[in-house]
């Protein structure tokens, strides 16, 4: 006679050391084989999109740096102030976008260590997390010496940035690129040669092309998986078009390639960082803008590339000093959707390992 | 036949209790109460175990201060992932009307004495997100009671760490033992 078996619902999360903020999901479980995964999401919702409505174009810079993905501010506010300068025809002087590359892919480098040190809490490595953080923070410092904040800059405006670079700055960022990738060798052999690490990353929640594309998966997510696609190739803005830079792609789409294509993201940001310090122009930093600007009636969508993927805000504009409605499209929200693809059929102790590697942040999924 | 299982109140009054109250009772009695308590509140102070709680942004400077350069470890604070063995709890970024609930359960959840500590504006009292917004608590302490508020957008982690030292010196003043003496009095007297 077969023993009969029935299916488990286990709760994990909102509080999980390892769920990255306040996600639940309630896996389905048959003894210890992952059935099915739902993901209860709203526990950080914040309601941005209204309260945009309410604020100013210049008050809203600061607004979407908290409300949105909290690990990459710039990205916000790159993808906000590109909005309103496409619907208002605003000029952004050479310097400004300069700087606002180099900012950009900064915080791509800080998000991304960010999102290393966590995966190596998930997995038992809690050395990566004091390397990544100790990287991180030498990235910070360059942040606060030019933008005043740490985590939260509020420092691109409409039409350029909010202040030039200090004295100095250049050069210690060219020193921490130095720094940086003398740095990433030691990851290498921290993680990419670990036996362990391999033996719980290689071949686990393996997401195929047309499940990421169906999904709507962007950014290293959908890279991983051999969709060779970056809005900063495919739309360019800022200066993008003018470095050279690669997008490293793999075709395995299991968690490992998804670590290798944001290692290999963070040499790129090093490499474009480089190019735009090379070429910075002297000049203005801000064109003339009114405090209480006024776009015109009309709507823009913009997207751009953030740490997580395809970021894009929609604006409606009624002519107001204010926007009328706003949408974000946050590429998190996107990816956490195909998880529930990648995690059916493996163990529990992998749920932890495939949602690491996915790069969740529930302020992005949320808003 | 199976009856139902009674509900058998446990003692509230422990024999340790007691024995304070002897103590206290004494003539200098109080002297010895008084230094015993300020050496179990060093040893108190020195161990705060705060939850690895994080919510929102707060929690990434959070992190930070656990981690490199910051190294809260060497205060003796050991982030602990379960709140059955954790004294402190972070409130790191705001809590929305859906996490309240879960945050009073983890608070809940802790073991006595057990201490909340506000990181942030938007945990103090909303922060930005206090005007025309539906979904974000106005503040933690609606919830829970909370010991000490860090002031910041997100705080930074030296904030932070000024914060857990102001709780420190908090532990240390606290009359512990006298506390438990007063309750078991009261037990008593309720009993």
């Amino acid at each position: 006679m077969a023993l009969r078996t029935e299916e488990l619902m286990l709760n994990m999360g909102p509080q999980h050391p390892s769920t990255h903020g306040v996600l639940r999901m309630v896996v389905t479980l048959d003894g210890e084989n992952v059935v099915d995964v739902q993901p209860d999401i709203g526990y950080l919702h914040s309601s941005v999109e209204k309260m945009m409505e309410n604020r100013t174009y210049l008050q809203n810079i600061a607004l979407v740096d908290r409300g949105m993905d909290y690990l990459s501010a710039m990205a916000n506010e790159e993808v906000w102030v590109l909005a309103c300068e496409r619907l208002g025809k605003i000029e952004v002087p050479e310097r400004a976008r300069y700087i606002r590359t180099i900012m950009l892919e900064l915080q791509r480098i800080s998000s991304h260590l960010i999102w290393l040190g966590t995966f190596g809490i998930d997995l038992g490595a809690f050395t990566a997390f004091l390397w990544a953080m100790r990287e991180r923070e030498r990235i910070m410092d360059l942040f606060e010496s030019a933008t005043g904040g740490r985590l939260h800059h509020v420092y691109f405006r409409i039409g350029g940035v909010f202040e030039d670079l200090p004295e100095g700055w250049t050069d210690r960022c060219e020193e921490f690129c130095d720094y940086f990738l003398d740095r990433l060798p030691e990851y290498d052999e921290l993680l990419t040669g670990n036996p362990i690490f391999l033996a719980r990353t290689q071949g686990v929640g393996v997401l195929p092309l047309d499940t990421a594309i169906a999904m709507g998966a962007s950014g290293p997510v959908a890279r991983a998986s051999g969709l060779a696609y970056d809005v900063r190739k495919a739309h360019p803005y800022e200066v993008y078009e003018r470095v050279e830079f690669d997008i490293p792609v793999r075709s395995e789409g299991d968690c490992y390639a998804r670590y290798l294509v944001r290692l290999e993201e963070m040499r790129q940001s090093v490499r474009i960082i480089r190019q735009c310090l090379e070429r910075l122009p002297a000049g203005e930093i801000r064109s003339k803008v009114a405090v209480t600007l006024r776009l015109p009636k009309g709507e823009v969508y913009a997207r751009t590339e953030s740490p997580r993927g395809d970021l894009g805000i929609y604006l409606v504009s009624d002519g107001a000093d204010r926007p009328y409605r706003v949408k974000i499209r946050a590429p998190a929200f996107s990816n956490l959707y195909a998880l529930t693809e990648m995690m059916r059929g493996w163990k529990v102790a992998d749920v932890i390992a495939i949602l690491g590697s996915i790069d969740i942040v529930l302020s992005d999924v949320d808003r | 036949m199976p009856t139902e299982p009674q509900y058998v109140p446990r003692s509230q009054v422990l024999p340790l209790d007691k024995a304070l109250e002897v103590i206290d009772a004494l003539p200098g009695g109080g002297v010895i109460l008084t230094k015993v308590e300020e050496v179990l509140n060093w040893g108190r102070a020195a161990s705060v175990w705060p939850l690895t709680f994080g919510l929102a942004c707060c929690a990434i400077e959070m992190m930070q201060a656990y981690a490199t350069r910051f190294d809260m470890d060497r205060m003796g604070i050991i982030p602990r992932a379960t709140p059955r063995q954790a004294d402190c709890i972070i409130v790191a970024g705001r809590a929305t009307i859906k996490i309240a609930p879960i945050v009073r359960r983890l608070w809940e959840q802790m073991p006595e004495p057990k201490y909340v500590i506000s990181m942030g504006s938007c945990a103090t009292c909303g922060g930005p997100f206090y005007y025309d917004n539906y979904s974000i608590l106005k503040g933690i302490d609606q919830v829970i009671p909370v010991d000490v508020y860090v002031p910041g957008w997100p705080p930074r982690p030296e904030a932070l760490i000024e914060g857990l030292l102001n709780l420190q010196d908090k532990i240390k003043k606290e009359p512990f033992l006298r506390r438990r003496i007063a309750r078991a009095a009261a037990a008593a007297t309720q009993a």
